[in-house]
């Protein structure tokens, strides 16, 4: 639930951490609720365990879940800006209960994907259970290790309401960031146990004192709470597990309870079909048991179960307050839907309240390279929301780039990692466009809300944007900003922040260098490259944090690019009427440097309505013709016509003029440094 | 059919050969006459001397600093190599030759003069087809010239390049702008008529004013023959290293279209006709060799990187292949001593490939090809049918650049000019006609099989 960057990573151009709070907040809120109601229900037939189950006889590395009863339970998370640590930790405590075995090798053992490992965050979350023996009692400790971005709050809730404590982790040297904070609210609002670890004590400059009293000002946990730790060394990691046991209450669940799980994640093997990770609310289920989806409603036998240490760990039974996972011949990943309640055939239960679907806020066309690779994309895009149905997908087509989609992103960072892991996983090379927002508009006559069902509608195609005549008003989406920085950058930053339309809402001083500004900004604003200046703007000290703020009126306009006169439906933009003018210009700089020069002059216009705000020439050929004698030797300019005439097929002709599609990707595409 | 043709090509062949009066007027008309079979019956012949003094700092084309004298060896395996290519390509007859390089004025003149006599042993080489030898201006070069002729050589190309001290120096050229005029008087004494000089135009730091000078004092003094080229810089030679460095600068694109157009209209002005992109000849004085290049015809390449495009008819090969020799005059040697030749590369043209390069290459004369030239390589699938019904055509057209009437396809004045931006279009229309022929072709082949299966 955290983010910031890394000072390595911020020489990626992927690195524009944009977090989503508000939105994040309502769910939690919701999750709240659930957590709370089923607590209630737990509560009910609260525990009555009888400590000796029966249990079939297990081969000796098998471990006797049954031993585990509800209260030598803990179920926790980890969560910290990133690279803070946590993947670090991770490692650590899943050695010292000996999950996995010490090497020097465990390098952040939960994170799998290849896009985890290289930006050090965790996009998908992993759970792993522990045995940790503890004042000679021996705990089942599941740690569910959440992604580290609030982009990935879908997720995020998911595991949250598996869990009922957070280790919030603080590096040493830097101290509270943007997303510490966003992090502390979440679990503070999930009304969770919540542990500070202060990390990385063994670094020079690194400060413990400050950063305690930085939790204690912000957060208000008194500093004898926090643990400090090294997890890199494996200092006091002791401490941190003894914590857990003593600071984080076990679940809420009853074992004479009938069988009842919920589904949290889901991952799709091709071999064995649907893996389901389950939090078991209440009773137990066994191999052999039927049990049925109360979604769909439909049966299954329950194949294989076990519990993820990280890697799947077989066991005879899962039981209540128990975290595991489930194989039971679903085929298709969207019969395991993620909120899903589970339960035995023959003691059906009302179905626990789910997870209310998170939404989109950053849009974006992706397009497939050539088009003959589109069934290809199709594959993989469905094969990637199947393990991520936050995203939202919608066909889209563009004379330019051809036949496509439109997707929806939580933020920028999910649409980053969506991108990376289709390239990576898939091998499938994709066309990604300038990110938009969502923008609304309130029609102004009866006859038109009529026509729509409602009086306001949402737009996520600048070309469906309802011209100003039949509106009462433009609604833009607002993000409320945290930015954590060293005060030196303040004067810089409050620049930035007023160039982008923020308007500042508070600043406080944490301690004597570091200051928590506050801005409300348009969304639009923050969403291209914001987070990029931010960080070069302040060597990359600067962390950056958002959450929703709901919508906003906006004076929006909708600007056209022509080409020679001939509008452009791909560059049509929704943009602010302030910012009308640079925008225009850029776009133009950009269409001038990617359309060659043709045999007449090329006016390239950026318009708003009838008026023209900006324009760039692109000056005709006036000889383009190799004077030059071949010797015989045309091989090479026959392979270069050739190519040219290759390339032609491939342009898109508006009006007079042929486009290339690469000027398209050029101003469509967000900029690469 | 195509060897149905070809008989009916060795016919009319034989025909000329002992019926040629020996003017060019004639040879011109049998030429048109005996069609298409003339493509695999004749060919020009592109001899390649890879030696050079010195290099020039803009050039990279095949060229090598001699390290020994090997000439003896050189001219026993361009004998040889003439020999071999002209047997596999069975041609009877041999329009034209051209001694290019390097520099070939290096050579010894009984070279030019074996190398004439293998052709003329091999082949039909009548006494009136153009030889031109390319010329360096050198003193050395021009006290040869009489030699050269009289080994055979009847038309003289010689690479002034620039009458400029300075800029001579930066080309790296190893001649005095004096030499060059008294190598082209030397020259127009020898061939007076049949005399071609080279001038290079983009040079760096060069003005469109000092460009005119240059070439008014030019005219002065030439034949009837003007080449010009631009400077193009090329990868991996000096001139574009200094480029990159910034201590040389080349004119803007604009300069240089500037002086393109400027040095078109002076030539004009002087009587010359531009029948090329690059050439331009008064009193009829075009040059036969390159004018075959563009015309399609067939021509075979020999000595070291030398490219020809022929059909192999002596080992059974029915399409025309792309050759290239191979490029180390060392290696060239040996393998030319093993096989007999030291043909490196070999691509089959298909039909379709064969018309990209007669358009490509036909569009870079004034006159543009006309019906029946293109008919030569295309008699199912018109002018007017490739290009008549495309939009892209018909803007170009509309805008004049292009002219499409009852003689053929042809740039206008102004167009020639921009022909590189017209290429293009016109190569996607001849590729979707040319392939939906086929298919068309395909299925009525499989109808009439599908009729004689029922049968």
């Amino acid at each position: 639930m955290s983010l910031s960057l890394v000072r390595r990573c911020c020489d990626t151009p992927l690195l524009r951490r944009v977090l989503q709070f508000k939105e994040y907040r309502r769910k939690i809120q919701s999750c709240n609720m659930t957590y709370t109601l089923l607590r209630h229900r737990w509560m009910k037939g609260l525990p009555v365990f009888s400590s000796r189950m029966l249990s079939t006889k297990t081969d000796k590395d098998t471990i006797d879940l049954s031993k585990f009863p509800v209260e030598r339970i803990r179920n926790f998370c980890i969560i910290a800006h990133i690279d803070h640590g946590k993947s670090t930790l991770a490692d650590r405590l899943l050695e010292m209960t000996g999950a996995i075995a010490k090497t020097d090798k465990n390098k952040q053992v939960l994170d799998k994907l290849q896009v985890e490992r290289e930006r050090g965050i965790t996009v998908k979350a992993q759970t792993a259970s522990l045995i940790y023996s503890h004042e000679g009692e021996q705990y089942l400790l599941n740690l569910i290790d959440t992604p580290g971005h609030v982009d990935f709050s879908y997720e995020v809730s998911r595991s949250i309401s598996a869990c009922q404590g957070v280790l919030l982790i603080v590096d040493a040297n830097q101290g509270i960031q943007a997303q510490t904070v966003a992090n502390f609210y979440l679990a503070f609002e999930a009304q969770m146990a919540i542990i500070p670890v202060i990390n990385k004590i063994d670094l020079k400059n690194a400060d413990p004192e400050r950063v305690e009293s930085q939790i204690e000002k912000v957060f208000d946990i008194p500093t004898e709470e926090c643990i400090r730790i090294s997890a890199k060394l494996g200092t006091n990691i002791e401490q941190v597990l003894q914590a857990v046991v003593e600071r984080i209450p076990p679940p809420v669940a009853s074992i004479d309870e009938p069988f009842k799980a919920l589904v949290f994640d889901s991952n799709f093997d091709h071999y064995r079909g649907v893996v389901a990770n389950i939090a078991l609310f209440g009773g137990r289920v066994k191999k052999g048991d039927r049990i049925v989806s109360a979604y769909l409603g439909k049966t299954y036998e329950v194949n294989e179960l076990g519990l993820l240490r990280p890697a799947e760990h077989p066991t005879q039974k899962l039981f209540a307050g128990q975290v595991g996972y489930i194989i039971s011949g679903m085929k298709d990943v969207k019969e395991a839907q993620i909120g899903d309640t589970l339960y035995l055939q023959e003691h059906p239960v009302e179905a626990l309240p789910g997870f209310k679907p998170a939404k989109a806020m950053v849009f974006a066309g992706m397009y497939p390279m050539d088009q003959s690779e589109y069934p290809a994309l199709r594959s993989a895009i469905d094969r990637l929301t199947l393990n991520d149905s936050s995203v939202t997908v919608q066909r889209d087509s563009s004379m330019a780039l051809g036949a496509g989609w439109r997707l929806g992103f939580l933020g920028l960072l999910h649409m980053e990692v969506f991108n990376q892991r289709l390239e990576q996983e898939y091998n499938a090379s994709v066309i990604v466009t300038a990110p938009t927002v969502p923008y609304k508009a309130v029609f102004s006559s009866p006859k038109l809300i009529k026509e729509h069902g409602s009086e306001e509608i949402t737009v996520v195609n600048p070309s469906h944007f309802p011209d100003r005549s039949v509106v009462s008003e433009y609604l833009e989406p607002m993000v409320l900003g945290t930015i954590l920085t060293p005060d030196t950058y303040t004067g810089k930053i409050m620049t930035l922040a007023l160039n982008r339309r923020g308007i500042q809402k508070n600043m406080v001083y944490i301690d004597d260098q570091r200051v928590m500004m506050k801005y409300l900004f348009p969304l639009n604003e923050i969403v291209v490259d914001f987070y990029d200046l931010l960080k070069s703007m302040s060597s990359g000290y600067a962390s950056f944090d958002y959450e929703n703020a709901g919508y906003q009126a906006a004076d929006l306009i909708k600007m056209n690019i022509l080409l020679n006169g001939e509008p452009v439906e791909e560059l049509i933009t929704i943009v602010h009427r302030e910012r009308a003018y640079n925008m225009g210009k850029a776009m133009c700089e950009r269409l001038k440097d990617s359309i060659p020069r043709q045999m007449f002059e090329v006016a390239i216009q950026a318009a708003i309505g009838s008026k023209v705000i900006a324009r760039e020439t692109i000056k005709a050929f006036r000889k383009n013709v190799l004077a030059k004698c071949y010797g015989g030797d045309i091989t090479r300019k026959m392979k270069l016509l050739k190519r040219q005439a290759e390339g032609k097929k491939r342009m898109r002709r508006i009006g007079n003029v042929e486009v290339p599609k690469d000027a398209f990707i050029n101003v469509l595409k967000r900029k690469e440094k | 059919m195509i060897r149905h043709a070809l008989q009916a090509g060795t016919r009319a062949l034989c025909r000329r050969r002992f019926s040629d009066t020996h003017s060019r007027e004639v040879v011109e008309d049998v030429l048109e006459r005996t069609e298409s079979a003339r493509i695999t019956k004749q060919a020009s012949l592109y001899v390649h001397w890879p030696y050079c003094l010195r290099r020039c700092s803009y050039c990279n084309f095949n060229k090598y600093i001699p390290r020994e004298d090997n000439e003896h060896m050189m001219t026993e395996c361009l004998q040889r190599e003439t020999e071999t290519l002209l047997q596999l390509s069975q041609v009877s007859c041999i329009t034209s030759v051209f001694f290019g390089g390097g520099t070939p004025s290096l050579a010894d003149p009984s070279t030019i003069a074996a190398v004439l006599e293998t052709v003329s042993k091999r082949a039909c080489l009548s006494d009136t087809a153009e030889v031109t030898l390319e010329v360096n201006p050198t003193p050395v070069g021009k006290s040869k010239l009489e030699d050269f002729f009289r080994a055979g050589v009847n038309r003289l190309s010689i690479g002034v390049q620039s009458l400029q001290d300075k800029d001579l120096e930066i080309l790296g050229r190893d001649h005095s702008p004096q030499q060059a005029l008294q190598t082209v008087a030397e020259a127009r004494r020898l061939c007076p008529g049949r005399v071609s000089v080279d001038v290079m135009f983009g040079r760096p730091e060069q003005s469109v004013e000092s460009w005119e000078n240059e070439l008014s004092e030019l005219l002065r003094v030439c034949d009837d023959h003007v080449s010009l080229y631009q400077l193009t810089l090329e990868r991996g030679t000096q001139l574009f290293k200094q480029v990159l460095q910034g201590e040389v600068t080349l004119p803007t694109e604009e300069v240089t279209a500037e002086m393109y157009q400027c040095a078109r209209r002076t030539l004009h002005q002087h009587g010359f006709l531009q029948y090329e992109v690059s050439n331009f000849a008064r009193q009829n004085a075009v040059s036969h060799h390159n004018r075959s290049y563009w015309k399609g015809t067939q021509y075979i390449g020999v000595g070291p990187g030398a490219h020809g495009r022929f059909v192999p008819v002596g080992e059974g090969g029915v399409l025309r292949e792309a050759r290239t020799q191979t490029l180390e005059p060392d290696i060239w040697m040996r393998e030319v001593q093993q096989k007999g030749h030291a043909t490196r590369r070999r691509i089959q043209l298909s039909h379709l490939e064969l018309l990209e390069e007669v358009l490509v290459m036909g569009m870079r004369m004034t006159d543009g090809i006309n019906n029946k030239h293109w008919e030569l390589f295309s008699p199912h699938l018109g002018l007017h049918e490739v290009f008549g019904t495309s939009s892209d055509v018909k803007e170009l057209l509309q805008r004049g650049q292009l002219i499409l009437d009852d003689r053929g396809l042809r740039c206008s004045w102004e167009g020639l000019a921009l022909l590189d931006s017209m290429l293009p279009a016109l190569l996607v229309e001849l590729e979707r006609h040319v392939n939906q022929r086929l298919q068309e072709d395909d299925h009525a082949k499989g109808q009439t099989k599908r009729n004689s299966d029922l049968q």
